[in-house]
């Protein structure tokens, strides 16, 4: 795997800077209270994961940081800015990009023109210029298609397959795609929900790989969902533990780990 | 058979060579006919309607915006030509008239004359103009909402157009000319040909109609090719990953329909001009099915498909129903004539269209696959606070 030109390799491991806050957010759908008081940070360049079992509100929580929802109390912000109530293809381009839970691929464009759209807002031919075509649009267009390529090899997706649909392709190349396309919109943070799920041991690992490569190569922060524990205690620097759309823990992997709310909200209350 | 047309798209070069020899046999066809023969009237609402068809394949085809009021512009066209091409407004300027270019013979009448180039750029201005006022609050909405609404608002203009006789402004101006028609219309006068004159030969109205099918299926084609084009086809196939990509949706879809607006005011300057009347009564709601049946019968998004089935349909329209067949049922002994089962028969050939061929008669490859995979729009987007 090669990286793209645009990061220069850095040292590993979080900044210190917040990228992205939440404040005292909540969630709700009528009487329905998905998300509640939820308040959490994330460092620049650290990994971390959401985790807490089905229902807790983990991905109604990314829906609002990507804008698809708009929080009912609280306010996010990512770098400084306030995107709470900001439209998702702003967000976009402000630098937040994500993958979904079950893969929402273009399922009749191919893998390079999926990747494409995810450059949509880093382009600039607007209507007159897509018809005129004139030599900026051109370059424009090869540039976008040539770096799309590149991100497709660079998340390992074989040449061959590049002009494939993204219907016809193999379950993990799908995956694989969602997250050149999430790259290709040159993101800070990146959002992947249950990127593993699906993933036999071995591509989890090789998965997990992958994201310190990110943080490493291209700079990002990575915002994970996970159901995987071994994925999630083997990348992450900090794990929130939600559950009932509540924040029940926080802390590094070892500390949540021995945190008997957890234990108790994945088990249940012992005796 | 259908499979291979459906799996190999024409490349760019290819589709350009198509082009060329369409047009060029099509150039060709009416030096074949009588240059006031019906045949060639035919032949220039067809290429009119191919205009319309390819301008709303923008809108359904390509963004996947069932749109129903496309007569909207299609009207809205044809007034700007009936408002800015005859004595509609007869005592401008001291019932000298106001004249831009207009030619010889519209230059010594009252009312506003300008010439049929600036027209049609008026036409897509005021076209392009309502596009956005109609798309903005309705584009908010999706899928089959966005057809109620816009079934709504042709509707709206349709009643303006018919009722516009009573409404009047500044000197007793009618609005429109209601069922009466706004007539005469100036005929096209360019610049540096000899003016079209419809009782001498209609040839010159097919010829620059036909330059109108070229421009559209440029723009056609090149927007299916494009930034754009990628975007209306990631909304189409799913709104949410389309938004999270970045792509803002009120905007790439209001591009969309002004865009398919302006070429649906652009043919109805021109169909207003050679008819040489704007009549209320052609800006009915079986307008937008009959083009939203050409794009159908044709193949959604599919720009061939789309010019043949509004050919196809054309003809069926204004000559085998009322020309062909149309004593049939009096052969019969029924006491009608076909005409008047007008859109009973397209609705039937649209449903023999999805019952034996619902990709249409050549599909564009996503749509079939689309059609076969129930690739669709997902869940909503929440667009504001509940």
């Amino acid at each position: 795997m090669s990286a793209p030109a645009q990061a220069p390799a850095t040292p590993a491991g979080p900044s210190g800077a917040t990228l992205l806050a939440t404040e005292q957010v909540s969630k709700t759908f009528g009487g329905l209270v998905a998300v509640n008081d939820v308040s959490f940070e994330i460092p620049e360049r650290s990994i971390v994961s959401i985790i807490g079992p089905n229902g807790a509100g983990k991905t109604t929580f990314f829906n609002m940081l990507t804008g698809l929802y708009k929080p009912s109390i609280g306010r996010i912000v990512f770098d400084g800015k306030d995107i709470s109530r900001t439209r998702p293809d702003l967000i976009t381009t402000l630098g937040i990009a994500r993958t979904f839970q079950n893969i929402r691929l273009f399922p009749t464009m191919s893998a390079v023109e999926n990747v494409m759209v995810g450059q949509h807002a880093r382009m600039k031919a607007g209507l007159i210029g897509s018809i005129v075509r004139p030599p900026k649009v051109r370059h424009e267009e090869r540039d976008v298609r040539e770096k799309a390529h590149e991100m497709l090899s660079y998340v390992g997706l074989a040449k061959s397959v590049h002009d494939e649909l993204a219907i016809n392709l193999a379950y993990g190349d799908q995956r694989r795609v969602e997250i050149a396309r999430a790259l290709a919109s040159e993101p800070r943070l990146l959002l992947l929900d249950e990127p593993t799920a699906g993933m036999n041991p071995q591509e989890s690992d090789t998965l997990t790989a992958f994201m310190r490569q990110l943080r490493e190569e291209l700079n990002l922060t990575i915002l994970l969902i996970e159901h995987d524990m071994k994925v999630v205690m083997g990348v992450s620097e900090r794990i929130t533990v939600l559950d009932h759309g509540e924040k029940i823990a926080e802390g590094d992997p070892v500390e949540v780990r021995a945190n008997p709310l957890v234990v108790e909200a994945y088990l249940g209350k012992q005796g | 058979m259908s499979s291979a047309l459906a799996n190999t798209p024409l490349k760019g070069r290819e589709n350009l060579v198509v082009a060329v020899v369409a047009l060029t046999f099509a150039a060709i066809l009416p030096l074949f006919f009588d240059p006031l023969s019906l045949v060639v009237d035919n032949f220039i609402l067809a290429a009119a309607y191919v205009v319309m068809a390819l301008g709303l394949n923008i809108v359904v085809g390509f963004a996947g915006l069932l749109d129903l009021g496309y007569v909207a512009f299609y009207a809205l066209g044809a007034y700007t030509i009936g408002w800015f091409a005859s004595d509609h407004f007869s005592s401008v300027n001291g019932g000298e008239g106001f004249h831009v270019a207009a030619g010889e013979f519209a230059s010594n009448l009252p009312g506003i004359h300008l010439n049929f180039l600036l027209v049609v750029v008026v036409a897509v201005i005021i076209v392009g103009i309502a596009g956005m006022l109609i798309g903005l609050p309705t584009l908010r909405l999706r899928g089959d909402y966005i057809a109620i609404v816009t079934l709504a608002f042709g509707e709206i203009i349709y009643r303006f157009a018919v009722n516009g006789d009573e409404i009047t402004f500044a000197e007793g101006y009618k609005l429109t000319n209601g069922r009466q028609a706004i007539s005469p219309i100036d005929s096209i006068d360019l610049p540096l040909i000899a003016p079209f004159d419809s009782a001498f030969s209609l040839r010159p109205f097919y010829w620059f109609c036909l330059v109108l099918v070229a421009i559209v299926l440029f723009v056609n084609f090149r927007l299916r090719d494009s930034r754009l084009g990628r975007a209306w086809i990631a909304i189409r196939e799913d709104e949410v990953a389309a938004a999270s990509m970045g792509v803002p949706l009120v905007k790439t879809k209001l591009l969309a329909y002004a865009t398919g607006a302006a070429f649906g005011g652009i043919s109805g300057a021109f169909l207003g001009s050679y008819l040489t009347a704007v009549n209320a009564n052609n800006f009915q709601f079986g307008f937008s099915i009959f083009i939203l049946a050409m794009i159908i019968l044709g193949g959604l998004g599919s720009i061939w498909g789309v010019a043949i089935g509004a050919i196809l349909l054309s003809f069926i329209n204004s000559y085998f129903i009322p020309e062909v067949f149309n004593g049939v049922p009096r052969k019969l002994g029924l006491d009608f004539d076909l005409t008047i089962l007008n859109f009973g028969i397209f609705g039937f050939l649209i449903l023999l269209v999805m019952v034996l061929r619902p990709q249409g008669i050549l599909p564009e490859r996503r749509r079939a696959l689309e059609l076969t995979e129930g690739v669709g729009a997902g869940d909503a987007i929440e667009v504001r606070r509940p």
